[in-house]
Parts: C-alpha cells; sequence; structure tokens
C-alpha cells in the first residue's frame, strides 16, 4: 500500500512539474559557487571537529573557521581575476558578478575579524565553541548567498539563513539575563520583519507572475504604470529590509540586542549583518523596481532623515559604550539610506550604488575595530560604562590611539577612512541636483557634525579624564585581538588617505542588470 | 598660469617629513624622554631644512607662477589628484609653518605643559606640523580639505589634554565650530565641482571655470565657504570660540593657533574663495568688510574689558584678523598684499606675545593682570621683549605689525572697481579708529604688567601663588632663560627685519596676488 501511494504521489508531482516546465538540468558553475562550497564544507568540519575532539584540544575550532573564511576567500579572488565578468546560473536567479564579489569578500573579510575578535572571548566564557564557530559560519555562508541572490525566493531564504544564527548567536549567553533578551527580541522582531516582507514579495508575485527580480521590473514596464499591489508591495518589502537594516522607526531592537549579545556577536550584527541587509535593499531596488523610483524615493528619504536624527540624538544620551555604539550604527545607517533616496533622479543609480559599497566597506573595518578596542578594554574593566574608559591614553597608550582613530573615522573627520564613506554618500546627493537631494544633505551634514559630539565625548574619557578607580595596570590584549585591531586599523587608515582604493572597489561593484539595463 | 615643475619632490618632503618622525617617535619607549624630545627637534630641524632648501630654489621672479608643482593620481573616480605647489602667497606661509613649528618645538624642550607625556605632545605637534604645511601646497580642494580637517584633531587633543582649568569645555568648542564650518565648505567644494561641469578638483582649473558660473549660485557656494573660512580665522560673530580656546590652550598650542591656525582661514580666501568666484566675492565685499571693521572695533573694546593677559591677547587677534580681511575685502592688489604681509606679521608677533604670557604664567603661575606687575624690575629682559612685541602688535612703523595694518587701512580708501566707495572709505575711518584703540589696550596691558614695583604677594621672588614653593621665598625670579632664548630670537630678528625691509616679503607676495585677482581685471 505505502509504495503504492509513494508512486502516485510522484506521479502527481512528476505531472505537475511537467505542466509547468519541462524538466532541464542546470547548468552548474562550479567554480562560481566555490566561495559557498568551501563555506559549506568548512562548516561541517567544524561540526564534526568538534562533537569529536577532546575538550583540551577545541581552541583549533577558531582556527578551523578562520582558514574557512580565508579559504573561501581564494575563490573569490580566482572569480575576481577571471575575464569571465558575469557568471549567471538558475535563469538569472543565482548571479556572481563582480558586485557580488566585491561584497562578498566584504563578508568574508569581516567574518575573519569577528572570529579573531571571538576566540579569546568565547573561550575564556566558557562557551559551546563547535556551535558558536558552526553558526557564525551559517550565517556568513547565508549573507555570501545573499548578495548574489536575484530572485524574491533566494533573497528569502539567503535572509533566513543568515538571521536564524544570528538569533540563537545574540541569545549566546544563556545564563546572562540580557543576552535572552537579546537573542528573544531580535528572535521576536526579526521573524516579524520576514512576515512582512514575505508578504510584500507575495503581493509581488502575484503582479508579476514571476519571483525573478528582472521579471519584476519588466512588469512595470510592460504595463507602462505602477499599480497599486506593486506600490503596496514594495513598501512592505522595504519595511521589512529596514527592520534587519534598524532603520528608525523599525531600529527599536537594535539597541536592546546589542548591549546583551556577547560583544563580538554585537560587532557581527552591526556589521555583516546590517551590511547584508543593505546589499539586499540595493539589489532589489535598483534590480528589481529601478523604475517604482517614485515610490521608494520619497518612503527612503524619510527613513534615511529619521534614521541619522533619531540615531544621533538618542546617542548623545547613552552612558553605556556599546549602546552608544549601537545607536552610533543606526545613525550611521541613514548615511547608507541617503544616495538610495535619489537613486532614481538624474541617472543617479550608479553613483548611489557606489557610495553605498564604499561606505559599507570602510563602515565595517571601522567598527569592527571600534567593538575590538571594547573588547580589549573591557578585559580590564569590566564594565561598558563609557566613564570606566577615563585616563585609557595614560596606561594604555596604543589602545588609546587606536580607539581615537577608530571614533575619529566614525565621525567622519579626515584623513580617516569614514570621511571617504561620507564624502561619496554626499557626492551622490548633490549629483541628482534636486531639492530632494540638497535637503537631505544639509540634514546629514548637520547630523555628522552633532555626531562628533558623542564620540568626542568617548575621546574625552580616553585622553582627558583621569583613571576612575586609579588602576592603571596595562591591558594584556591576546594575539588574535591584537591581529584583528591591526587589520582594521591599517584598513582604516589606507582607506582614509588613499580613498581611490575604496573608490575603485565601489566602482568595480557593477550590479548585473541593475538600473533596467 | 604656467606651472613649474623642476624639484617637485621638495614640497612633499617638506610636508611629509614630520611624518617620518611620528613613525620614530611611535618607537621610542615612552620613558626615553631625552630621545623623545632629540627626534622631535631632529624632526623640525630638518623639516625646516628643506623648507629652507625650498625658499633658496624658489624662483623669485617668477613667484606668480607656481612652482615646484606635482600631479599624481589620488582619486581618479572623483577627478581629485595629489597636486601640490606654490607660490608667492603659499610659500611664506608654508615656510612660517615651519619655522614657528621648531620654535615651539625648542620652547617645549623644557616646557612640557603638565600633566607631562612629552611622546604624545611631540607626536601631535607634527601630524599639526603636517597638516599646515598640506593646507598651504594643496591645489586640489578635497585634498585641501583633507588638510585642513588634518590639523583639528591635534590641536583637539592639545588643547584638551594639556590645556587649562575649562579645557574640555574649550576644545569642544573649537572643534564644533570649526567642523560645522568644515561641513558646510565641504558642501560647497561639491557644488563648485559639479556647477562646473564635474571636471576636476583642481584649484587652477575651478579658477578658469568659476567664472562663468551664474552669479546667484555663486553667492551661495561662496556662502558654504564663507562661514567654513570665517570660523576659522575666526571673523566676527564666529569668533566666540577663540578666547577660550586661546586661554585654555598650552603655551605651544596657544602659539601654533595663532601663528598658523587661524591664517588657514584667510588664506583660504584669497586662495580658493576669491578667485574662484569673483562676481560672489564683489557681492560678499562689503559685508565681509563691513564684518572685519565690527571684530576691529569689537575685539579692540573686548582687550580693554579683559583682566587676564592670555585672553586680553586672544581677543587682539580677532582685532588683527580685522585688519587682515579688511585688507582681502577690497580685492584690489594692495589691500591682498597688505592682507599677506598682516598674515606673516600677526603670526610672529602674536605668536610671541604667546610665548611671553607662557613664560610669564610659569613664573607667577597666574595671568590675572591686576597681580602682575614691575615685570621690568624683576625680570627686565622679558620686560622688554614684551615692550616691543607689544609696541610690534600696535603697529608701530619699524616693526612688521605696521606693514600689515597701514596698507590695509589704506587699501580701503581706494577699493575694487565696482564696490561701493563710500562704504569702504567708512570702514577705513573705523578701522583707524581701531589702531588708536589697538595703542590704548596694548600700552595699557604693557604699563600694568611691566611698569611699577612687583605686587607684594610677588616682590620677595618665586614663592606667592607657588603651591610647592611656601618657605623658600627668597630665589629670584629666573629671566629669559637659554631654552627661551634659542627659541624668541628668530621671532624676535624676523620682526624688526620684516619691519625694516618689508619688500622682502612684498616682493614675493605683490605677483601672485596678481594672478589671484586676475579674474577681476577683464
Amino acid at each position: 500500500m505505502a509504495s503504492s501511494q509513494a508512486s502516485r504521489a510522484n506521479h502527481v508531482l512528476n505531472t505537475v512539474v511537467n505542466a509547468v516546465a519541462p524538466w532541464v538540468n542546470p547548468v552548474i558553475d562550479y567554480h562560481a559557487l566555490a566561495p559557498e562550497m568551501v563555506l559549506a564544507a568548512g562548516l561541517c568540519v567544524v561540526l564534526l571537529a568538534d562533537l569529536f575532539m577532546d575538550e583540551s584540544r577545541k581552541w583549533i575550532l577558531s582556527s578551523l573557521a578562520g582558514f574557512t573564511l580565508l579559504g573561501a576567500m581564494l575563490p573569490v579572488l580566482t572569480l575576481g581575476l577571471h575575464d569571465t565578468d558575469v557568471r549567471s546560473m538558475f535563469d538569472g536567479r543565482y548571479v556572481v558578478d563582480n558586485f557580488s564579489l566585491v561584497v562578498k569578500a566584504l563578508f568574508l573579510l569581516a567574518g575573519y575579524v569577528v572570529v579573531l575578535l571571538s576566540s579569546n572571548h568565547v573561550e575564556e566564557d566558557e562557551y559551546w565553541r563547535g556551535e558558536y564557530y558552526f553558526l557564525l559560519l551559517s550565517s556568513i555562508l547565508g549573507m555570501v548567498m545573499i548578495s548574489s541572490s536575484r530572485d524574491l525566493v533566494s533573497i528569502f531564504v539567503a535572509l533566513e539563513f543568515l538571521s536564524i544564527p544570528a538569533y540563537m548567536l545574540a541569545a549566546w549567553r544563556k545564563r546572562d539575563i540580557k543576552s535572552n533578551e537579546a537573542g528573544v527580541k531580535y528572535f521576536l522582531l526579526g521573524v516579524f520583519a520576514s512576515a512582512v516582507m514575505l508578504y510584500g514579495m507575495s503581493l509581488l508575485y502575484g503582479v508579476a507572475n514571476s519571483t525573478l527580480l528582472v521579471d519584476l521590473g519588466k512588469s512595470i514596464t510592460a504595463t507602462g504604470s505602477l499599480s497599486s499591489l506593486h506600490a503596496l508591495g514594495i513598501v512592505f518589502v522595504i519595511v521589512g529590509f529596514a527592520f534587519k537594516v534598524s532603520a528608525v522607526p523599525f531600529h527599536t531592537w537594535a539597541p536592546d540586542t546589542y548591549e546583551g549579545a556577547p560583544a563580538p556577536i554585537t560587532a557581527f550584527l552591526s556589521v555583516a549583518s546590517k551590511a547584508a541587509g543593505f546589499i539586499a535593499l540595493a539589489t532589489l531596488l535598483f534590480v528589481a523596481f529601478p523604475q517604482a523610483s517614485d515610490v521608494w524615493q520619497p518612503f527612503i528619504w524619510v527613513l534615511s532623515a529619521l534614521t541619522m536624527t533619531v540615531g544621533n540624538v538618542v546617542a548623545l544620551r547613552q552612558t553605556n559604550i556599546v549602546r552608544m555604539i549601537a545607536y552610533s550604527s543606526v545613525s550611521q545607517g541613514g548615511f547608507v539610506l541617503m544616495p538610495l533616496a535619489v537613486a532614481g533622479i538624474n541617472n543617479g543609480g550608479a553613483s548611489a550604488l557606489r557610495a553605498v559599497v564604499v561606505y559599507m566597506l570602510i563602515y565595517a573595518a571601522t567598527n569592527l575595530g571600534m567593538f575590538g578596542v571594547i573588547i580589549a578594554v573591557s578585559r580590564k574593566t569590566r564594565s561598558a560604562e563609557i566613564s570606566s574608559w577615563g585616563g585609557l591614553f595614560s596606561y594604555a597608550p596604543g589602545l588609546g590611539a587606536l580607539a581615537t582613530i577608530f571614533l575619529a573615522s566614525l565621525a567622519g573627520i579626515p584623513p580617516l577612512g569614514g570621511w571617504v564613506g561620507k564624502f561619496a554618500a554626499f557626492q551622490s546627493m548633490l549629483t541628482s541636483v534636486s531639492g530632494w537631494g540638497y535637503s537631505l544633505a544639509l540634514i546629514g551634514a548637520v547630523n555628522s557634525v552633532v555626531a562628533f559630539g558623542y564620540y568626542g565625548s568617548v575621546m574625552r574619557e580616553i585622553w582627558m579624564k583621569p583613571v576612575p578607580d586609579g588602576d592603571t595596570t596595562p591591558i594584556r590584549i591576546p594575539g588574535s585581538l591584537k591581529l584583528a585591531l591591526v587589520f582594521t586599523a591599517a584598513t582604516t587608515l589606507v582607506l582614509g588617505i588613499l580613498p581611490g582604493v575604496a573608490m575603485h572597489f565601489g566602482d568595480i561593484a557593477r550590479l548585473t542588470s541593475a538600473f533596467g539595463g | 598660469m604656467e606651472m613649474l615643475r623642476d624639484e617637485n619632490w621638495v614640497l612633499s618632503v617638506g610636508t611629509f617629513l614630520p611624518m617620518v618622525g611620528v613613525l620614530l617617535l611611535l618607537i621610542v619607549p615612552k620613558a626615553n624622554d631625552q630621545l623623545i624630545k632629540m627626534v622631535a627637534l631632529f624632526t623640525s630641524i630638518a623639516t625646516l631644512a628643506v623648507g629652507v632648501f625650498t625658499l633658496f630654489k624658489f624662483n623669485f621672479d617668477q613667484a606668480g607662477s607656481m612652482q615646484f608643482v606635482a600631479e599624481n593620481k589620488w582619486i581618479p573616480l572623483i577627478k581629485s589628484s595629489y597636486f601640490i605647489g606654490v607660490d608667492g602667497i603659499s610659500l611664506p606661509m608654508y615656510v612660517l609653518s615651519m619655522v614657528i613649528t621648531l620654535l615651539v618645538v625648542i620652547y617645549s624642550l623644557n616646557h612640557i605643559p603638565s600633566p607631562g607625556n612629552p611622546k604624545a605632545f611631540f607626536i601631535l605637534m607634527l601630524v599639526l606640523q603636517t597638516g599646515m604645511a598640506g593646507t598651504f601646497i594643496a591645489q586640489d580642494l578635497i585634498l585641501f580639505f583633507v588638510f585642513f580637517e588634518l590639523v583639528l584633531l591635534p590641536m583637539y587633543f592639545m588643547i584638551g589634554v594639556w590645556g587649562g582649568e575649562n579645557r574640555q569645555y574649550a576644545s569642544l568648542k573649537f572643534f564644533l565650530y570649526t567642523m560645522f564650518g568644515s561641513a558646510l565648505m565641504l558642501v560647497a567644494f561639491l557644488a563648485l565641482f559639479f556647477k562646473t561641469g564635474a571636471e576636476s578638483f583642481a584649484i587652477p582649473y575651478l579658477v578658469e571655470n568659476g567664472g562663468a558660473i551664474a552669479r546667484n549660485v555663486q553667492i551661495w557656494i561662496f556662502a558654504g565657504m564663507f562661514i567654513g573660512f570665517a570660523v576659522k580665522v575666526p571673523m566676527f560673530p564666529f569668533h566666540t570660540w577663540l578666547p577660550d580656546a586661546h586661554t585654555q590652550a598650552p603655551t605651544q598650542g596657544s602659539v601654533i593657533l595663532a601663528a598658523i591656525l587661524l591664517k588657514l582661514g584667510t588664506y583660504g580666501f584669497i586662495r580658493i574663495a576669491i578667485p574662484i568666484l569673483p562676481e560672489a566675492a564683489k557681492a560678499w565685499a562689503p559685508y565681509i568688510g563691513g564684518l572685519a571693521v565690527i571684530g576691529i572695533i569689537y575685539g579692540a573694546l573686548g582687550c580693554l574689558a579683559q583682566t587676564d593677559m592670555k585672553r586680553l591677547i586672544a581677543f587682539s587677534s580677532v582685532a588683527h584678523m580685522g585688519y587682515v580681511m579688511l585688507g582681502v575685502s577690497t580685492l584690489t592688489d594692495f589691500g591682498m598684499s597688505a592682507a599677506m604681509f598682516g598674515m606673516v606679521a600677526h603670526g610672529l608677533i602674536t605668536g610671541m606675545l604667546f610665548f611671553l604670557a607662557g613664560s610669564i604664567k610659569e613664573r607667577y603661575h597666574t595671568l590675572e593682570i591686576s597681580r602682575l606687575g614691575g615685570l621690568l624690575t624683576q625680570m627686565p629682559r622679558m620686560g622688554w621683549i614684551l615692550g616691543m612685541a607689544s609696541m610690534a602688535s600696535l603697529g608701530l612703523p619699524g616693526l612688521a605689525g605696521f606693514w600689515g595694518e597701514f596698507p590695509a587701512i589704506l587699501s580701503a580708501y581706494n577699493p575694487a572697481d565696482g564696490l561701493n566707495v563710500t562704504v569702504f572709505r567708512v570702514y577705513m575711518v573705523i578701522a583707524a579708529l581701531g589702531t588708536v584703540l589697538a595703542a590704548a589696550y596694548l600700552l595699557w596691558l604693557f604699563q600694568r604688567v611691566a611698569f611699577g614695583e612687583p605686587k607684594a604677594e610677588f616682590a620677595g621672588g618665586a614663592h606667592g601663588a607657588d603651591d610647592h614653593g611656601s618657605g623658600h621665598g627668597h630665589s629670584q625670579f629666573e629671566d629669559v632663560n637659554k631654552f627661551e632664548w634659542i627659541a624668541w630670537t628668530p621671532l624676535l630678528i624676523a620682526i624688526v627685519v620684516f619691519g625694516v625691509v618689508p619688500n622682502l616679503l612684498f616682493s614675493m607676495i605683490d605677483p601672485a596676488v596678481h594672478g589671484i585677482l586676475a579674474g577681476f581685471k577683464g
């Protein structure tokens, strides 16, 4: 009986499949998929090694995770050097182009730095190491996938792939009530956002009869005008992403989650996970809806203005450094959104996309570095209060100087990296030659001055205040953390002094079939 | 404009040599004070040596042309390049920045302000030097902006860490004012870029093409730059950060601030805002002139009301920069040359005055004018130097200050074509009245500080307000010591030499000024 039922089911499935389209084996470009495959293999190895390895030798796991990420970088490099510009698979649902390669490199390197930040942190606090790195790698795999996804379904799957491990990682310190709060808040709001987004996607599928992003664009051009369903779908999808990138007013989860999660995970969330949201949003807007810019531009304009202003104003009042950086990263998100708000005016798409990529690259290096310093300092002070940073420069001049570099870069002061990102964003605003662009640029300019208020207050603690408890024992920084700090600081400096490098990567990151092309 | 590209490595070496010193300092252990001081000293000597070499190689017959021009790719995507060069306007400021840094380093050899840490102090000073020199050689707006901003953080820390009681407030105020100005300036630069066809950020290119921008657009772009530069100068009403910053900064910080940093603003007007946007400059000139004379009178009245010597000198800076801006606002060769001269002279004289204030504070532990007195009887050498610096500052003929002030006033008699002559003549009269006030506050200062007998609390010697010196009340005040002599003599000589032979400087400035104002002739 069972077998006949199974064969019947099989038969039904076959007829359905045959009715839709004749089955053709997809062409799989293994070279193009190599980074994903290395990551997938690596995360299996980590999990298995954790299972069979003696407890005393588990420190190897962090090295394994690190090597996996660097190993995945190799095919990204070979793909980048190869002549083939665009490798499109599955009818254009998964595309490896220069845009996705640049972004993949960003995720992999950011992931590597997070592993470096994690290794001592995780060991000293008795975390479950194997699962920690397994989940971290899974999340990074999701990010690597999202940068190539050009289809509503694959974007959604990749987004969940990167989010679900992140929910668990946020709640990793399971005996700490704050960490539990972090995980639960993040999870609840995250799935809520996913649901909203999925609803929007279903509306879009309804009007376009396809999930392929390019087809969505065509469905707008074909009818000649936007239907209200289109508009509704677009708005819902943007709202979903607004949660992911913690844009105001959808940001409320971010500070609590950032404060409660283990510090390296906070760094990961505020950089990589956020970048993934922006990248997917940009892909959607530029590939699927370049013609619908009238719908999303005003919406994003408002989001951007609110995000940078509210993030800044609230950050000014924080006394906890992690919460302050959390709000600062909310505000920085407003600057990433800024060029998107005028991307459809005066052929501004290319320069807006470049600004987004450049900003993400520099912001990633700087913010990861800042978290590196926070982790190093909290090893001594065991506190995240800004006041505990008093006199840091007097007893740990190296860390003090590094913190200054990162804070100044976040504030956008030349010659440190951050200014290049801000510059690219402002440039893109002015390219639009429109009131929308000028007004938002003005709001951005005022905000970047206001932001110095809180970045400067941390610098003041570091340089000008006395050591609060008089304890001036130097801080011992473990090797891997040192490596992470040197790497991020060097990147921040080099990109600031030679902005051409960042701009170059921003420019080669051409998104295939973007802007309706 | 003609460009001379010989020996084009000179400027880069001179500008970035201090960074080599910074790298060396980074590896010297913090405890090794002597080595740290030696590295800083030799770096600044070497830097000045390169500066002097530049001066010798400079072709004075073609002071109006850009020389030592180097042009390299920097950010090709936004069409910004590493484009540097100097002409007769930049060169004096470029070399002055090196001289001042060296003198300040010498002074610091035995005057590291509390809380010590010479390593960080010298590193910041050398970074500051690179920023200052770079600003004067940059011929690309983005490059200019980066150097212009590079000086911000070191100065912020210098005031905030090594400053006086109120240092944190003063340093933050300084930072926020300047940063707000430069944010608007950057937006103005970008607008300029797009309005000239998004071709290049190079200043010579923009000078050629900026004039074609519609007049009302020019006026808006100029407004952005105006705020950026005016905050730095500082012009009334953007000056309020200056008295706080000067009063709270350590001596070294005050000297650098007065001698070089303020000039970044006026230099910006002369190099960028005016030549690129001639129409807007004409429209703005009467207002700039008006604010300048308000600054002269306001600064002078402010001086008369001060009870703190350092704060008084700070307010006198507001007044003196008023003369410089008055000269700039006339848009004439004569006025611009006077302004340039005024910048150098003010740098030398006010730098000197701040040095003196620092040394007096070190000895008396106060700068409260009412508590000082009898400097001439207690420390005659220092007293006479103060006298000379005050005379120079009030514009006594024969000293450098005169040639900045007097021609600037005179130039307002006959402003450029198209400007309202009556208005400028009124300015001239007010500015001339300002010199009387200047004489009043400086002579009064000198009288109160140097004449008469020392106040009772200091009469016995170096104890008084000194918290540690109680019990040993009979040690005498040390007159000018050898570090001070070495640091000050060059300034004093320069003040006299430029006062007697002003043509040394004018002959360098004049041809370059003609180039700047070329846009107004046609």
